[in-house]
């Protein structure tokens, strides 16, 4: 027998093995992007945080003008992808971890995802608005 | 140190404020009478107070994910040096939300 042979007692099929994906069917991704995104994050925290004070006080037009520039829009269209995404991810463990009623969990991961969705979108078109000038 | 559960309350927090973040970004495309009524937020003490707490789970989330991401990459598990971490992503968290509204203030953003 050789030792790639799958145990006697293990529940686990030799195909699941191979896939090593585990119940979630996903494996360790969520985890990767959680850092991902965090990494993405923590670079742009800077040029984001210039962008906000320089706009912070200011009237509707400058902020319009500002936002709609080119490299700014890049910058806040980044930070907006990848703090929706983080906070989803984030969310489900929080949701995972503590809501144990298997319904309300699928209710509560499914409205994550729109919120976190809905969002990313609603800012993203706002900035895509901005740069178009329409 | 009880910190884990703070980085997952600064993130709900964090979580719940991208509503801000989106309303801010709407209103600035939508027009002046829109923009007016973030302004109208931003400016009372209410909307400042919401703004500074939120500044502070910002930092503080970030710096305590560095200090995972220090935990992921394999080090700083002895006891001083998790004692260390945790206290710089506090004071950290606290002196750069101080900065910020230092900077923001002195370059006129109180108006």
């Amino acid at each position: 027998m050789s030792a790639t042979d799958t145990p006697k007692r293990s529940m686990r099929t030799p195909l699941g093995r191979v896939r090593n994906l585990g119940a979630a069917h996903s494996g360790t991704s969520d985890f990767w992007r959680q850092r991902v995104t965090a990494v993405a994050m923590t670079l742009l925290m800077i040029p984001v945080l210039v962008i906000i004070v320089m706009l912070f006080g200011r009237n509707q037009a400058f902020v319009a003008q500002t936002l709609g520039s080119l490299p700014i829009a890049v910058i806040m269209l980044l930070f907006i992808v990848a703090s929706a995404w983080h906070m989803k991810i984030g969310m489900q463990v929080v949701i995972e971890d503590y809501i144990h009623n298997e319904k309300l969990k699928l209710v509560s991961v499914m409205l994550n995802n729109f919120f976190s969705v809905a969002v990313a979108l609603a800012s993203i078109y706002a900035i895509l608005k901005l740069s178009s000038g329409v | 140190m009880a910190l884990s559960i703070v980085h997952r309350a600064t993130g709900i927090a964090l979580y719940v404020g991208t509503l801000l973040l989106a309303w801010w970004l709407i209103a600035a495309a939508s027009g002046p009478a829109a923009y007016a009524h973030v302004q109208a937020f931003t400016g009372s003490i209410i909307g400042r107070l919401i703004l500074f707490g939120y500044t502070w789970a910002l930092m503080h989330h970030m710096l305590s994910g560095i200090r995972h991401f220090v935990w992921d990459l394999g080090f700083g598990f002895k006891a001083n040096e998790r004692e260390a971490l945790t206290w710089g992503a506090l004071i950290g968290g606290i002196v750069l939300t101080v900065l910020i509204w230092i900077i923001a203030y002195a370059t006129g953003g109180g108006r």
